[in-house]
């Protein structure tokens, strides 16, 4: 069962979403996904390369990297912070990265160090909005 | 060429039906319609069908058409019997390919010869220009040996029919025996549906995806009718639609060149692996000099097959080493829906050539271990063709009991070295 994407999501312009929580102790913590519109734009996913635990990420920097049988994209880190966890069964279960794209279908977490950049991210109209103008 | 892409007479048909659609050589073209893997899966297990109405056709005709393309053309076409197809080349002063096209040598419903030679999209412009260079007023209109010819391209439709039930699916609508149809044979047909207003079409048993299969021209009018009426029979065959992606996996498991990738004006016949497509004694043809030479020395670097350990497909322009020595570049990469692993195709030095040799691929900074291997990557098995061979040849067979004698023996199938050649050129 597929989790729906919620209020608190934020996009990036280049479809990855974040989560921003409280925590673990001090500060914030983002949970950084791919949104379902660019993993269905994808398709046909055979590789999929996150950064290790501990890597340092930057706003609009790629952290890693998404290929099908056609292309290969990079991911984006929406957030600027430290890579507090990757989920190691999202590489190996690709075909499923779609089921599930707000839950099972998360990437990495990251330990923000610095909330600016989360002002340029899109809420969930923005972001709907400019999903429905690329699709024409 | 037009700044917007050409339509098809199938594009309306595609963006209704989900078609992802993408420029390709001038073309709107739907590049798949659900998943590639599907498609690709679809075309190896049953059959799918594709919209290739992109491909260039450029139709000859007159007494002096055979010796017109016997010199233009690298493979010799003078001696073509009604209805074979060869595989050719198009090559410059230089030797370099200016493009690899099938000529095809039919009778129309009137009994009037022709040839047909299908050019790559992304080279009918070049060719067409070629042809017209190399035939002039005076050559054209020579008394006796006159040659008229057209660039059809816009007035046909093209659908490949591919798979193993590809027979299953064009027979009801075709009026020959497609059983016994050999590989790279074609020809004139009637099209037997109220779909295809009493039109003609041209058949071939050809294809660009290492399967069992059919290209089909007719009528840009009807194109729609008859692939809708495809679509529908097919369903129960497990029939679908397959886009270019689909098209590209599969040519590339079938170790198939593709123009701008593995073959371009850079890249002469021998080390494309080609030569069987070079007939350079007979007629002179523009490239046939350069050829010889050529021929005679060893080759700088040789098309392989790459297989790759990792997950990371390689792409074009890849560069390919040997320990910390650049060896050669990728020309076509992709994942294999069929193998579950990256396969590519690239050009080595002939010293690194080997199938087995151990090499790696640098894809975006990392590099990732390979092995060279024979191609194809995939070949698919011959025991379904075989036995529709031994069906087909029994309408025709006197021999009742069971026992079916060696196809040569009663068809008359001459198993010259032309026809082993071809047989390489796919395999």
């Amino acid at each position: 069962m597929a989790t729906p994407p919620s209020k608190d999501l934020l996009y990036s312009k280049t479809h990855e979403w974040c989560r921003v929580e409280a925590g673990p102790a001090s500060g914030k913590t983002a949970t950084v996904g791919l949104s379902a519109f660019a993993l269905q734009a994808l398709t046909d996913l055979v590789f999929l390369d996150l950064p290790p635990v501990g890597r340092e990420v930057k706003a609009g920097q790629p952290f890693g990297e998404i290929e099908s049988v056609k292309a290969v994209s990079d991911l984006y880190s929406p957030v600027d912070g430290q890579v507090a966890a990757v989920n190691a069964e999202a590489a190996k279960r690709l075909d499923h990265l779609a089921d599930d794209p707000y839950g099972a279908g998360w990437l990495i977490k990251v330990k923000i160090t610095d909330e600016a950049a989360l002002a340029d991210l899109l809420d969930e109209a923005a972001y709907q909005k400019q999903c429905e103008e690329e699709q024409h | 060429m037009s700044a917007l892409p050409l339509h098809t007479p199938l594009y309306d048909w595609h963006v209704a039906h989900g078609g992802r659609m993408v420029d390709f050589a001038g073309w709107a073209m739907p590049v798949q319609y659900s998943s590639i893997i599907e498609e690709h899966k679809a075309i190896r297990s049953a059959v799918g069908i594709a919209d290739i109405s992109h491909m260039g056709r450029l139709r000859f005709e007159g007494p002096g058409a055979a010796v017109f393309l016997a010199e233009l053309l690298t493979r010799r076409v003078a001696d073509m019997e009604l209805n074979q197809i060869r595989y050719s080349l198009v090559t410059n002063d230089q030797g370099g390919i200016l493009d690899d096209v099938l000529v095809g040598y039919y009778h129309n419903s009137t009994g009037q010869p022709f040839f047909l030679v299908v050019v790559n999209a992304s080279n009918r412009a070049k060719i067409v220009d070629w042809v017209a260079a190399h035939l002039p007023c005076e050559r054209a209109e020579r008394p006796g040996q006159e040659v008229v010819w057209a660039d059809v391209s816009r007035l046909w439709a093209m659908i490949a029919v591919q798979g193993p039930r590809s027979v299953e699916l064009l027979q009801p609508l075709i009026n020959v025996d497609l059983h016994v149809m050999r590989y790279y044979r074609g020809a004139q047909v009637s099209i037997l549906h109220p779909a295809a207003q009493r039109q003609g079409g041209i058949i071939s048993r050809t294809g660009y995806t290492g399967e069992d299969g059919f290209e089909l021209s007719l009528g840009a009018d009807i194109a729609r009718a008859v692939w809708e009426v495809l679509i529908e029979m097919g369903r129960p065959l497990g029939l679908v639609p397959a886009g270019l992606g689909a098209r590209d996996t599969l040519r590339l498991e079938a170790g198939m060149p593709l123009y701008g990738h593995e073959l371009s004006e850079q890249i002469d016949p021998f080390q494309a692996g080609l030569g069987f497509a070079c007939h350079l004694v007979g007629y002179d043809f523009p490239g046939r000099e350069a050829l010889l030479k050529i021929q005679g020395r060893p080759p700088q670097r040789l098309r392989v097959g790459l297989e790759l350990f990792g997950q990371r497909p390689a792409r074009q322009g890849c560069p390919v080493f040997s320990a910390n020595q650049a060896v050669g570049e990728v020309t076509s990469g992709t994942y294999s829906p069929t193998l579950g692993k990256p396969i590519a195709m690239a050009y080595v030095s002939p010293e690194f050539a080997a199938p087995g040799s151990e090499l790696q691929v640098d894809v975006r900074g990392r590099r990732e271990p390979a092995r060279v291997v024979e191609l194809p990557f995939y070949r698919r098995k011959r025991s379904r063709g075989l036995s529709q061979l031994s069906r087909g040849l029994s309408r025709f067979s006197s021999d009742e009991n069971g026992t079916v004698p060696f196809p040569t023996a009663k068809m008359g199938l001459s198993p010259s070295a032309e026809t082993r050649t071809q047989k390489g050129s796919d395999e």
